[in-house]
C-alpha cells in the first residue's frame, strides 16, 4: 500500500513538473500567415502588420522576450495614434494571449496530446494512486487528524508555504499575464475543440484543472467521511455542480453560441451579472438568454431569502459553490490554519460587508450607465471616475487579487475560506439571512460538552464554536457554512446541525439545563 | 471585598473563577497552578500527543481573557497551607494570603505498589507534565528509529483506552492488561464490555483479560524491559502505561487539618472541616453523599457543576450541590458512548433491562428499568449520540420505559442522513416484552 502511494506521489510529481516545464519548452515564431489568423480585423491589420515586419519569421526561445516585442510594438502604434489624437484608429483588441499561443512551435505544439496525457491524465491518476490506499492505511472509519499538526504540508511547514507559493504565482500568471501561459491551453485545445467547438482560453484551462481538483480531492473527501453521511452526500454535491453546472453545461451552452455562464453562480459574487456585455448577450439570445437573465436575478432575489430561511446559507456554501466546492476538497488539509482569534473575528466582520457594499456600489454604477449610458459619476479633482474605472478596480481588487491570489493562495497558512470567510459579498449578503432570519443552527447538546477544542480548531471559518459549545449556546453565526466538521470531530456528540422553529429566544439562548446544576438558575 | 485564592486551574478551579466574576465585581480573585499558565482541556491531552491540535488549541479561552475578567493567575506549587493565619506557601518560599480558599487541585494515577512502578519509561497520563514525560518515553511522530515497539498498559478505563489511541499513532503495539473479565468491568454491562472490546481488537489492541500485573523488570540502564503478569507471562515492552485510574491529588495537604480519607471530606455546600475553605472537584469526597450523587465525582461535567455551585456559595448565596440526572460521554477508538441515568454494571434484582445491538457490533443501546413499576432508570449508547436535555427530562419526569422506547427518535442526536434505528429497536422491544408492546414508524429512507 505504502509502495502504490509512493508510485502515486511519483506520478503526480512528474505530472507537476511536467506542467511547469512545458511553459519553458519549444521556441516562438510569428509567421505572416498566423499574424493576420490572429489579428484578423483588416484595419487592425493594416495598422499592426507593416511594424510588426522585424518580428515576422525571427525565432524566439522564449515567451517572455516574444510578448515583450509584441506588446511594445503594439503600444508604439496606439501611442502614435494617441498622440496625434487619432482617437478612432486607436486598437483596443488585445491580440497578445492569442498572437503568443499561435506562434509556439515545437514540442508542445507538435505534441500536446502526449503532454495532455501526462499531465491531466496520469496527474490525477498519481494523486487518486495517492489517496486511494488511504481507505486501508487510515484504519477503521472514524476522525483520523492523526499528525495534522506534526505535518509540514498542514502546519505551515515548507511544503504548505510552497504550495501556497505555487497558488500565489499560478493565479498571478491567470488573471494578468496569461500570455505566458499559453503553452498551457495548447494542452488543452482538444479538449476545449471537442466541448466547445473553440480554442482554449486560459479560463477553460482554470475551469478543467478546477474541476479535476474538485473531483480528486472530493474522493479523498469520501474516503476520509466514509463514516459520516452527511459529509459523502454534501461533497457529491459540490462535485455534482462544479463537473455540471460550472464545467460541462458551459461548454454545451458555448457550443451552441448561447450566453455561456455558470449557472449556479449568483450576482454578487459573479460580479460581471450585470455588466453591459453579459446583458446584452442575454437579451440577443432571444428565450433562453431572458430565461439565463430572470433565473440569475431570482437566484439570488427569492433563491437566497428562500433557501437560507429554511436550510441556512450551507445550501449554497457547502454543497453548490464553486469557490466553496474547491475550499471544501482541494483546501479540506488546511482547514485548522483559519484563525479564531477574537481580533480576526473583528476584521472579518468590516472586511466582508465592506465588500458587500462595495458590490452594491459597483454594480449600481454599472446599471445606472446601462440605463442612462451616461458612464461620468463623479470627480476627484480634476479627473473624472466612470463606471467602467469603478468596475475595473472591484475587478482587480476584489475578482481577481482577493477572490483568487488571496483566496486560494493562502490556503496553506490562512485556511481554506479566506476567500469565503473575508471577502465573499455573496457569503456576506447569506449570511446576513442566516443570522437574522433562518431556521438553521448548530445545536449543542446540553452539559456534554468537554471543552476540548477539536470543534474550534477544525472549523474552517474560524468560529470558536467551542466558545459555544461549552456553555450551551447554540451557534447561530452569520458565517457558518455549515460544512458539519464541527460536528464529525466532536469526541462527544454534541454538536448538530438542525433546521428547527425560527424563533429567536429558543435558537440563539442557553438553556439552563446546561449547567446541571438543578440549585443554580443561571442568567448566563 | 476578599480575596478568593483557588488552588487548581482545571475545569473545576476555572469554572469557579469565572463564575464568581460573573456575580460579584469586588472579590480579587486568584488562580493558583503549578501546572500550566493557563487554563486548558485536560480531556484534550491525546489530541495534542496525535497531531490533531497543539497545545494553545486545548486552551479555551484565549490569554488577553484572564486580565479583561480581573482573574489573577499565578504559577506555582503549594507547599504548604496555614489555616488558621489564612496563608499560602508556596515552594519558592513566597507567600499568599487568603480570605476564602477553594481546593481544587485534582487527581493524579493511582500506582498500587507494583514492583517497578517508578522505572523509567513507566507512567500514568493526566497532567500536562505527563504528556510532556510521554513525548519523552516514546519517540516523535512519523520517526523512523522506534525506540518503543510494543507498550503495555495495565488497568482497563477510559484513559487506558486513550493512551492505546495515542500510542498507536506512532505505531507502537499496545498489549492491554485488564483485571476483569470484561473491559471497564466496574462501569460498563457485560454486553457494552463486549463491545468495546471488539471495537478495541478490531484496532489490533492485544487486549488481555483477567490478566494483572505483577512486576515491571528493568534492564541494565533501570528502564523497562518488559512486564510479568500473575499467570507468569514476561511481555517484553519498553514502555508501561499505568491507567487503573486515578485517586484525589492530597497527599501534600497532610498535615493542614483539612479532613480527608480517599478525598477531601466535604458536605453538600462543598465546604471541608475548616471554615473559609472549600474543595471541589476530582479532590473531593462527600462526606454524606446527598441523594443521587456518588461519593467521588472525578469526571468533567462534575468538577464543572462543582466549580458553578461554589461560586454561587462565595458570592453571598449559599447553595448545595444537586447536579441533576447524572450523564456521561466518552470516545473509544472510533465509538462514541453516552450515558443519562444510572445503568449499572452489575443490576440488582429489582431492575431489567433491554439490549439492542446493530448487525455491525458497532451500535447498541441499553435501557434499565424498574421491573415492577416500569419506570426507567438509565440508558447506555454506543455510536449513536442522544440529546441530553430531553433524556434530563424525562428523568427527572419519571418517565416509564415504553415511553422512552416509543419516542426514543426525538431524542436522537445523529447528524442528518444518518440511519437511524428506532423502528428496529422497537421490533426487538416488543418481542422481548410482549406486555408493554410500542409502535415507532419507520422513517423513509433517511429522513
Amino acid at each position: 500500500m505504502r509502495i502504490l502511494q509512493f508510485a502515486g506521489l511519483g506520478l503526480f510529481l512528474i505530472a507537476f513538473f511536467t506542467f511547469i516545464g512545458s511553459l519553458f519548452m519549444g521556441d516562438y515564431q510569428m509567421t505572416e500567415a498566423v499574424a493576420k489568423e490572429v489579428i484578423s480585423d483588416e484595419n487592425h491589420q493594416a495598422l499592426l502588420l507593416p511594424e510588426l515586419a522585424p518580428m515576422i519569421d525571427k525565432t524566439y526561445g522564449n515567451q517572455f522576450a516574444f510578448a515583450s516585442d509584441f506588446q511594445s510594438t503594439f503600444e508604439r502604434v496606439n501611442q502614435a495614434f494617441k498622440e496625434q489624437q487619432q482617437w478612432d484608429k486607436v486598437i483596443y483588441t488585445d491580440y497578445t494571449f492569442s498572437i503568443v499561443k499561435a506562434s509556439s512551435i515545437g514540442y508542445v505544439a507538435d505534441h500536446g496530446g502526449r503532454l495532455f496525457f501526462l499531465i491531466f491524465i496520469l496527474g490525477p491518476i498519481g494523486a487518486l494512486l495517492y489517496i486511494l490506499p488511504q481507505l486501508q492505511l487510515l484504519g477503521p472509519a472514524g476522525i483520523k487528524n492523526h499528525h495534522v499538526f506534526h505535518d509540514n504540508e498542514k502546519n505551515r511547514g515548507i511544503i504548505g508555504i510552497a504550495i501556497g507559493t505555487f497558488l500565489i504565482l499560478f493565479y498571478i500568471f491567470l488573471y494578468w499575464f496569461e500570455e505566458y501561459i499559453t503553452n498551457w491551453t495548447l494542452i488543452v485545445d482538444p479538449l476545449s475543440m471537442a466541448m466547445n467547438g473553440g480554442a482554449a482560453s486560459q479560463w477553460f484551462l482554470y475551469g478543467f484543472m478546477y474541476t479535476i481538483a474538485i473531483i480528486v480531492m472530493g474522493i479523498r473527501m469520501l474516503i476520509k467521511y466514509r463514516h459520516n453521511n452527511y459529509q459523502m452526500i454534501r461533497t457529491g454535491s459540490v462535485m455534482f455542480f462544479q463537473t455540471a453546472f460550472a464545467f460541462t453545461i458551459p461548454q454545451v451552452l458555448a457550443a451552441m453560441s448561447l450566453p455561456a455562464p455558470d449557472m449556479k453562480n449568483m450576482w454578487p459574487l459573479d460580479y460581471s451579472f450585470f455588466f453591459d456585455y453579459r446583458l446584452n448577450e442575454m437579451v440577443e439570445a432571444g428565450t433562453i438568454g431572458f430565461f439565463m437573465l430572470g433565473w440569475g436575478i431570482a437566484l439570488f432575489a427569492i433563491g437566497v431569502p428562500l433557501f437560507t430561511y429554511l436550510y441556512g446559507k450551507r445550501w449554497y456554501c457547502s454543497w453548490v459553490c464553486g469557490c466553496g466546492g474547491l475550499a471544501e476538497t482541494l483546501g479540506d488539509p488546511f482547514r485548522q490554519q483559519s484563525s479564531k482569534k477574537l481580533s480576526a473575528w473583528k476584521i472579518e466582520r468590516y472586511l466582508i460587508h465592506g465588500v458587500l457594499v462595495f458590490a452594491v456600489l459597483m454594480t449600481s454604477a454599472v446599471l445606472y450607465t446601462f440605463f442612462t449610458e451616461e458612464s461620468q459619476l463623479f470627480n476627484i479633482g480634476s479627473v473624472y471616475v466612470s463606471s467602467f474605472d469603478v468596475r475595473g478596480w472591484y475587478g482587480f481588487a476584489i475578482g481577481a487579487a482577493f477572490a483568487g491570489v488571496v483566496g486560494t493562495g493562502f490556503y496553506p497558512l490562512m485556511g481554506n475560506r479566506v476567500w469565503c470567510r473575508f471577502g465573499c459579498p455573496l457569503a456576506a449578503y447569506l449570511g446576513l439571512v442566516q443570522r437574522f432570519k433562518s431556521r438553521f443552527r448548530i445545536t449543542t447538546n446540553g452539559g456534554q460538552c468537554i471543552s476540548c477544542g477539536n470543534c474550534s480548531t477544525y472549523c474552517e471559518m474560524g468560529i470558536d464554536v467551542r466558545w459555544y459549545a461549552q456553555r450551551g449556546q447554540n451557534i447561530v453565526r452569520s458565517s457558518c457554512v455549515g460544512c458539519g466538521i464541527c460536528s464529525a470531530v466532536c469526541p462527544r456528540g454534541v454538536l448538530k446541525l438542525e433546521n428547527g422553529e425560527n424563533n429567536d429566544a429558543s435558537r440563539m439562548e442557553a438553556p439552563a439545563i446546561i449547567l446541571g446544576n438543578e440549585g443554580v438558575t443561571l442568567n448566563v | 471585598m476578599s480575596h478568593i485564592v483557588i488552588i487548581g486551574n482545571g475545569v473545576a478551579g476555572t469554572t469557579c473563577a469565572r463564575h464568581i466574576r460573573k456575580r460579584s465585581d469586588a472579590d480579587r480573585i486568584t488562580v493558583v497552578s503549578g501546572e500550566t499558565d493557563h487554563f486548558f482541556s485536560r480531556t484534550a491531552l491525546m489530541y495534542i500527543y496525535m497531531g490533531h491540535m497543539k497545545y494553545e488549541h486545548t486552551k479555551p479561552y484565549e490569554d488577553w481573557f484572564w486580565e479583561k475578567n480581573r482573574i489573577e493567575l499565578k504559577r506555582g506549587w503549594v507547599k504548604d497551607i496555614d489555616t488558621s493565619g489564612k496563608k499560602l506557601t508556596f515552594d519558592s518560599g513566597e507567600a499568599m494570603s487568603y480570605d476564602k480558599l477553594v481546593l481544587a487541585c485534582g487527581s493524579k494515577p493511582n500506582k498500587f505498589g507494583w514492583p517497578g512502578q517508578d522505572l523509567d519509561g513507566v507512567q500514568g497520563l493526566y497532567s500536562y507534565q505527563d504528556l510532556e514525560l510521554l513525548e519523552k518515553n516514546t519517540h516523535p511522530p512519523k520517526s523512523r528509529n522506534n525506540r518503543v515497539k510494543r507498550a503495555v498498559l495495565v488497568g482497563g478505563g477510559l484513559i487506558g483506552v486513550e493512551l492505546a489511541e495515542m500510542l498507536f499513532t506512532r505505531n507502537i503495539e499496545v498489549t492491554f492488561l485488564v483485571r476483569e473479565s470484561k473491559f471497564w468491568g466496574n462501569v460498563l454491562p457485560k454486553e457494552e464490555g463486549e463491545l468495546v472490546s471488539r471495537h478495541m481488537r478490531k484496532h489490533h489492541v492485544d487486549l488481555r483479560l483477567e490478566e494483572e500485573l505483577d512486576e515491571i523488570l528493568p534492564d541494565e540502564q533501570g528502564r523497562v524491559r518488559a512486564v510479568k503478569t500473575k499467570n507468569g507471562e514476561e511481555i517484553e515492552c519498553q514502555f508501561v502505561g499505568l491507567t487503573a485510574g486515578v485517586s484525589p491529588n492530597i497527599g501534600w495537604l497532610k498535615e493542614t487539618g483539612i479532613a480527608q480519607k480517599r478525598g477531601i471530606l466535604v458536605n453538600e455546600f462543598l465546604e471541608t472541616n475548616i471554615e473559609d475553605v472549600y474543595a471541589i472537584g476530582d479532590c473531593t469526597q462527600f462526606e454524606t453523599p446527598p441523594a443521587g450523587v456518588r461519593p467521588m465525582n472525578q469526571v468533567w461535567y462534575t468538577g464543572r457543576i462543582m466549580g458553578e455551585t461554589l461560586a454561587q456559595t462565595l458570592t453571598g448565596n449559599r447553595t448545595a450541590y444537586r447536579p441533576g440526572p447524572w450523564f456521561n460521554s466518552a470516545k473509544f477508538f472510533d465509538v462514541e458512548y453516552q450515558t443519562y441515568g444510572d445503568v449499572l454494571a452489575r443490576m440488582p434484582e429489582h431492575v431489567s433491562q433491554f439490549y439492542w445491538e446493530h448487525p455491525d457490533g458497532e451500535k447498541c443501546i441499553k435501557i434499565q428499568f424498574e421491573t415492577a413499576t416500569g419506570k426507567f432508570l438509565g440508558i447506555n449508547t454506543f455510536g449513536i449520540r442522544l440529546r441530553h436535555e430531553v433524556f434530563d427530562q424525562w428523568l427527572k419526569d419519571g418517565k416509564d420505559v415504553q415511553h422512552i422506547v416509543k419516542h426514543l427518535r426525538q431524542a436522537n442526536f445523529d447528524p442528518e442522513f444518518y440511519r437511524s434505528h428506532e423502528h428496529e429497536i422497537a421490533e426487538k422491544w416488543n418481542k422481548e416484552f410482549p406486555n408493554m408492546t410500542v409502535s415507532v414508524k419507520k422513517r423513509f429512507l433517511v429522513f
